[in-house]
């Protein structure tokens, strides 16, 4: 048990009077708290590659934009198919800062889920999540799905044209399961077609199941980072002994990438409004140049260039199932690598995960070309 | 001589360091109350409701049934397009899009002609908002009329 | 449930029976049609031409029109005089020959009551007609309109005189100038396809859009003397037209004898009209007749000069809304007030028809306002745009100013810690 006192010293060196006189004021009525404890105790390992460890810090930020924002949407957001769109524009336009809200929402996202993948490449390169940290990466990787589940299922909510046939084309994938595919689809889109039930159920997805589960497993995500600390990647050129406190050096540093990271977003935001497009209309065409959001289009690029018929089964369903694996595999990452968690290298996953890497930046830059 | 030099140094070192501090610790928190308000700022204002009626396309109350005698019509507004609100010289209340088919002129009602008429071309609809004489190629598209209590609410159906 | 069988057997009879009793007169089951069964081997086409003929399908066969008796499977016999066979008939018998049932309003009131029965006597009032009387055998006669065999409804789109197809088969002949040598010019299908009417007829689908018979006639064709073609124009451009004869213009153009709507349309090519057709340099018409000087000269110039100052003023107004539209502002209620302006405009260029300069400055005058209150409108939207920009400059500036003090900061308290 840590006095007061020691925590003071250790914290901030000398915490001014301002600082000192709240913080004693309840530490009077509390007790000293754990995330005091934590921060007296918890290090960061410093050494080349430190950089990598604030996109964590970062990915958490951006989504707690999201929690904000998207909670601000909610006061005039209406899911279904006859007044989304219309409300929407109203957020938009008449909403005193709505066009802000909005854009950052929007903008926020896409953010995010880049910086989840730096994150998460970082990770898998520095091998953070071989032994103890297996689950660590688990829980990660299933926090990835979920947040593209985020992205698939908020495409859809302003209910335009574009993001409406892209969810046309998106919930038509599962099907190619055999046996329970039909009645993914159904799931998906709470019918046989995208309708307005459609749109409701993916608001449920959105602004509830994915909020619960994103709950519990950041929960147990964050605990476990908490629980190791943070990993200092195996093999010689690490092992410096070099340490920085996490409050308040390595905390602060994460601030100012916030503060940058805020204000990056205003100006996307003020600069670059997020558009709205057109209402969508089941009856219409499906207008040219439909793609999904940026960080579907690998797999979306991948099932057009694949071959209609591949060995014995239809290319589609093959690829399908080679994603399904591949993010199988990419689950069950820490359970193979049996070199690192030895603390051997393991250049074999260094060189899957580049291969990774590439594939995904080429076939991104394909779809953006095409 | 020399230790009283030091300690006159040592004095200002200190204090200009508590100077520094003090003013550092004052442009913090400053600026990190700024950054507070203006998030706050556009929060808060976000949260007012807006003053203007909502643009709603779908339903809109067009009126009261009292203000509309029969064989009259008036022009309202339906989303960001003008619609007419007829109503008929036997009572009936219908609605249609005002926007003219022949070249978007906004049509009226004329109780003379017991019609919609067109004055940009003198294209003439009936009460169905058929078009029946003058360029307009195709009908006036018809909105859904309820009447609720003394409200007219219309409708795209 | 017995009757619903009953049906059901009877139209599936029916139908395994159709082909073999289109060409038939009553549809009696296994009765031999002669005239089938000898003219399908000698012209293989025929039968399926008559396929949807609208004669055909109100049960009327090859005898309806030719006679004869088709259960004689003798040739003499079936295509004898005696039982009524007239045979294909010459071009001067055929206004005659549909005519027998065509002016009959007894025969045609079985099929259809509403149904007219004055086209062989309009006919015989057109150009087509007159010369036909005259002996000529190659003017058109009902046939080469409707055509012979495989005759559709006139308002089945597959019908030769269908809205679409008119031109075509006007041209077929009017377009020819072999065939037409010597008799008339045949560029008016031409000009006509170039025209706003064939526009709005084949590129927007309005079939109400007129095509040669809307102003010539159709059975009566025949070309709108210069009295009438006011009249003619007016039966769809019917403000246009009134204020026409109530302009200083209609006087002066029936003591010149002129075409009133054609001196400055013209006839067969008339272009979606433009602003510039009023004023006082080409392309405008009015210098066709007014020089310098003259009160229609200065009348022209000034509805020009205020017609051209509400299309640009709206045209502002429009392009400034589009830009604050573009930055993401909200327009649409100025959008709403620009449809009123764009009213004032249309109504203008039909006022123009008054020749009345103050007609049409009234109306201007009132587009006018309407888009100077738009344009302002969207000048408010731009200012929100600055206000934005500003907003997010004093918000940059504010975290600038975090981020120094943090890194500062961050400063401060590693040298303490050394």
């Amino acid at each position: 048990m840590k006095t007061t006192t020691d925590f003071k010293e250790r914290a901030s060196g000398r915490p001014t009077e301002a600082q000192s006189g709240a913080a004693e004021w309840l530490r009077n009525r509390l007790g000293t708290s754990p995330l005091e404890e934590i921060a007296a105790e918890k290090t960061v390992p410093r050494h080349r590659h430190s950089l990598w460890y604030y996109f964590g810090g970062m990915t958490l930020f951006l989504f707690s934009i999201q929690v904000v924002t998207g909670i601000l949407l909610l006061l005039y957001y209406r899911p279904s198919a006859e007044e989304a769109f219309e409300s929407v524009q109203f957020i938009m336009t008449d909403v005193s800062f709505g066009w802000l809200v909005r854009s950052l929402h929007s903008w926020s996202a896409n953010l995010m889920i880049a910086v989840l993948f730096v994150h998460m490449f970082s990770v898998f390169f520095l091998k953070a999540y071989r032994r103890p940290r297996e689950l660590t990466w688990v829980t990660g990787v299933l926090l990835l799905f979920i947040s593209l589940g985020f992205g698939f299922s908020g495409y859809l909510l302003p209910w335009n044209k574009l993001a409406f046939f892209a969810t046309r084309v998106g919930t038509e994938i599962p099907r190619v399961f055999p046996f329970f595919g039909d009645f993914m689809m159904r799931f998906l889109r709470g019918g046989d077609e995208v309708t307005g039930a459609t749109l409701t159920r993916f608001f449920g997805f959105h602004v509830a199941i994915l909020p619960a589960l994103t709950t519990l497993i950041l929960g147990v995500h964050l605990w476990l980072v908490q629980c190791h600390g943070m990993s200092r990647p195996p093999g010689p050129g690490y092992e410096n002994g070099k340490t920085m406190k996490f409050w308040p050096n390595f905390l602060l540093r994460d601030i100012m990438g916030w503060l940058f990271a805020l204000g990056l977003l205003a100006a996307l935001a003020a600069i670059f409004p997020w558009e709205l497009g057109e209402k969508a209309d089941p009856f219409a065409s499906a207008p040219a140049g439909i793609r999904p959001e940026w960080f579907f289009l690998f797999s979306f690029e991948t099932l057009k260039l694949l071959p209609a018929h591949l060995w014995f089964m239809e290319g589609e369903t093959l690829g399908v199932l080679a994603f399904a694996v591949g993010a199988a595999f990419w689950l069950l990452v820490p359970f193979l690598d049996k070199r690192a968690a030895r603390g051997l290298p393991s250049r074999a996953f260094t060189a899957i995960g580049l291969l990774v890497l590439i594939y995904i930046i080429v076939m991104t830059a394909i779809g953006f070309l095409a | 001589m020399n230790s009283v030099k030091q300690d006159v140094r040592d004095e200002m070192e200190r204090m200009n360091k508590t100077t520094r501090r003090s003013f550092l610790d004052y442009l913090l928190g400053t600026s990190v109350g700024a950054v507070v308000v203006s998030i706050c700022y556009p929060v808060l204002s976000f949260l007012t409701p807006p003053r203007v009626a909502e643009s709603a396309d779908l339903t809109v109350v067009a009126g009261k049934v009292k203000d509309i005698p029969p064989n009259s019509g008036r022009i309202f507004k339906f989303g960001s397009r003008a619609a007419l609100l007829v109503r008929t010289p036997a009572g009936e209340i219908r609605a249609f899009s005002a926007t003219c088919t022949h070249l978007d002129c906004t049509v009226q009602y004329r109780d003379d002609l017991r019609g919609i008429w067109c004055a940009c071309h003198d294209g003439h609809y009936d009460l169905q908002g058929r078009n029946v004489s003058g360029p307009p190629p195709r009908p006036l598209e018809q909105f859904k009329v309820n009447v609720r209590g003394d409200e007219i609410v219309v409708s795209r159906g | 449930m017995k009757a619903r069988l009953y049906t059901a057997l009877s139209v599936a009879g029916w139908l395994a029976l159709a082909p073999s009793t289109v060409l038939g007169q009553a549809a009696t089951a296994k009765s031999a049609n002669s005239c089938v069964e000898c003219h399908t081997g000698l012209d293989e086409g025929l039968a399926h031409k008559m396929q949807g003929d609208i004669h055909v399908e109100k049960g009327l066969g090859c005898v309806g029109c030719h006679g004869g008796d088709p259960s004689q499977a003798d040739q003499d016999l079936a295509m004898a005089v005696s039982r009524g066979f007239t045979g294909a008939p010459k071009p001067s018998q055929v206004p005659a020959f549909c005519g027998k049932c065509h002016s009959d309003a007894a025969f045609m009131k079985r099929y259809d009551p509403a149904e007219r029965i004055d086209q062989q006597a309009e006919y015989l009032t057109s150009g087509h007609g007159k010369r036909l009387n005259q002996g000529d055998q190659t003017v058109a006669t009902c046939i080469s309109c409707h055509g012979a065999h495989g005759i559709r409804s006139v308002d089945h789109p597959e019908s030769r005189v269908y809205p679409t197809s008119v031109a075509r088969t006007c041209g077929k002949c009017h377009a020819d100038p072999n065939y037409m040598k010597g008799r008339l010019p045949t560029n008016q299908a031409e000009h006509y396809e170039k025209s706003v009417h064939a526009h709005a007829l084949t590129k927007k689908n309005d079939l109400s859009a007129p095509t040669c018979n809307d102003c010539h006639g159709n059975h009566g064709a025949s070309p709108p003397g210069v009295a009438s073609v006011a009249n003619v124009c007016g039966t769809c451009h019917t403000r246009q037209a009134e204020l026409f004869r109530k302009s200083p213009h209609n006087e002066s153009f029936q003591q010149l004898g002129q075409g009133e709507c054609l001196a400055c349309h013209g006839n067969h090519e008339i272009k979606s009209p433009t602003d510039e057709m009023v004023g006082t340099s080409k392309p405008a018409t009015c210098v066709d007749c007014h020089a310098e000087g003259d009160p229609g000269f200065t009348g022209a110039a000034e509805m020009n000069r205020s017609i051209a100052a509400l299309a640009r003023r709206l045209g502002e107004a429009e392009k400034l809304l589009a830009r604050a539209e573009r930055a993401g502002m909200e327009v649409s209620r100025a959008r709403f007030g620009l449809t009123e302006g764009h009213d004032a405009l249309v109504g203008t260029r039909v006022l123009v028809h008054g020749f009345s300069p103050g007609l049409v400055k009234a109306e201007t005058q009132r587009g006018m306002s309407i888009a100077n209150q738009t344009w302002k409108q969207g000048e408010q939207a731009l200012e929100e745009l600055q206000f934005r920009r500003k907003g997010l400059a004093a918000s940059l500036l504010v975290i600038g100013f975090a981020l120094v003090a943090v890194y500062l900061k961050i400063q401060q308290i590693e040298r303490a810690q050394k």
